[in-house]
């Protein structure tokens, strides 16, 4: 699967979340500012992990550290490029 | 003490997603018995439910929000809502922290569990659903009514089976008498039918292998059923203020335990709890006109039953109309109390009584008259509504006609 494909795959699954009227979804959004909840991102996290049958490491108890769909996508692209990598 | 009104009915069950659709059904003796559509028969032996059909929750809700729901909870947001707006309530301010969301269910989001584990048991499924946990607990339906309604005041779920609604409309009506609170919404919800439970429930060897025939002549079992009820309950004054429309008065709640089997009714127990609504209402046993049954269809309860009534009733019982609406709703378990509350409620305000459907003779252990067939035109100034659980858990309701 080509990164951009990673992309394409995770906005669109951040696109189902969104909560406010809002043209196409870019890199450069924030999370917050597309509407996206706690409990948004635990079944983002879930639908993501599903996708692409990876584990994303995250713990609501820690500070979600993705603040942009850029910084998710990023994390997922490395994320499968290392399980490529490995496979 | 607060007289206790109810101003607002809602339902969502197999013969109608509305309360006026499901009353009007009940009167025509519409049967909700089929063929289930949300999971598959093969391993099973039966193949009968009273499904709720075509439900559509996105019909009701946006995609973010059915991801939080598991269907018993749709169920019951979705009849709370009706019985909101008929009521005309709204729970801004302070009458929210004066208002009670108490509801049952006798199993919680069964769908939601039995799809996630049976994914990670039975498909090796590597993750399952992040909201499995509160899709799942039984105080869901109770939760989500109050985040949707914004009602802060007292909340929180009654499981004691068969009998789970029955409690929670008991417990709210006793709790604004006492000026615990000023308004609720009380009732129930299940959704249980799934594969696996339909397997259980198999083995317990009670299911009808084609319908539910209540104090009938060869009557087999029961059917399982699902759904939800929610009725809106207030003060009389709060509501008399506002000039609400009022439906009708719950004036007693009669609770007992059997302390006995595990599975099998006892007279005991049921006549303790309707012996105890009557006196909470301070009704005299030949004020009653009707008694909504648990009329499961089952041998054991509906001869038990019929011997409780004549005990709690003593002669008057062969004037009551007794009948059982699961005749036609099926057994909606945690639900089923609210869905006959309501059909109590509109006998009373319509003057109709809801007929025992699929009845085909006496049966000597149950010499009652069950109204079978064909509703029946008769004034109706008192009822009772009985739900007897599993586990020996008996709750009674006595509804009277609204006068002033």
């Amino acid at each position: 699967m080509s990164m951009v494909d990673v992309a394409k795959g995770v906005i669109e699954i951040i696109a189902t979340k969104v909560r406010r009227e809002h043209g196409p979804v870019q890199l450069s959004d924030s999370l917050d500012g597309l509407g996206i909840e706690s409990l948004d991102v635990l079944e983002l996290t879930f639908a993501i992990e599903e996708k692409f049958n990876i584990e994303i490491p995250f713990n609501a108890n820690t500070a979600f550290e993705f603040k942009t769909v850029g910084d998710l996508v990023h994390a997922v692209q490395g994320i499968v490029a290392q399980k490529t990598a490995s496979a | 003490m607060n007289r206790v009104v109810i101003t607002g009915l809602g339902a969502v069950s197999p013969i109608g997603q509305s309360a006026a659709a499901y009353w009007a059904a009940l009167v025509e003796g519409q049967s909700g018995f089929g063929p289930p559509t949300i999971f598959p028969t093969d391993r099973l032996n039966t193949k009968v439910v009273a499904e709720v059909k075509d439900f559509v929750p996105a019909d009701h809700f946006d995609t973010r929000q059915i991801g939080f729901l598991d269907r018993v909870s749709q169920f019951a947001v979705v009849a709370a809502r009706e019985a909101v707006a008929q009521s005309g309530l709204s729970f801004d301010g302070e009458l929210g922290e004066r208002t009670a969301a108490i509801i049952g269910s006798g199993i919680g989001g069964q769908t939601t569990q039995d799809d996630n584990f049976r994914r990670f048991y039975g498909e090796n499924a590597t993750r399952v659903h992040p909201l499995i946990i509160p899709r799942t607990m039984p105080s869901a339906p109770a939760s989500q009514i109050s985040m949707f309604f914004g009602i802060k005041g007292p909340t929180y779920a009654i499981s004691t089976a068969c009998a789970s609604a029955t409690h929670a409309i008991g417990q709210a009506f006793h709790l604004i008498r006492g000026g615990g609170a000023t308004c609720a919404l009380a009732g129930g919800a299940e959704a249980q039918l799934t594969q696996g439970t339909m397997k259980a429930w198999e083995a317990m060897r009670i299911l009808a292998p084609d319908t539910c025939r209540p104090f009938s002549i060869d009557r087999k079992g029961m059917v399982l059923g699902e759904g939800a009820a929610i009725l809106a309950l207030e003060a009389l004054d709060h509501a008399a203020a506002r000039g609400a429309d009022i439906l009708g008065e719950i004036v007693g709640f009669g609770m007992s335990a059997d302390a006995g089997d595990l599975t099998a009714p006892d007279v005991g127990g049921m006549v303790r709890a309707m012996a105890a609504a009557l006196a909470d209402a301070g009704l005299t046993d030949d004020a009653v006109d009707y008694v909504n049954a648990h009329g499961t269809g089952t041998t054991a309860n509906d001869a038990t039953e019929t011997a409780a009534l004549h005990k709690a009733f003593g002669a008057h019982a062969r004037k009551l109309a007794v009948s059982s609406t699961k005749s036609m709703v099926g057994h909606a378990l945690g639900a089923a109390g609210a869905l006959e509350a309501i059909a109590a409620v509109m006998a009373i305000r319509d003057g109709v009584i809801p007929p025992t459907m699929n009845h085909l003779g006496p049966d000597p252990a149950c010499d009652l008259d069950y109204v079978p067939n064909e509703a029946r035109r008769q004034p109706v100034r008192a009822a009772l509504s009985n739900s007897f659980a599993f586990g020996g858990l008996n709750a009674v309701i006595a509804l009277r006609q609204f006068a002033g």
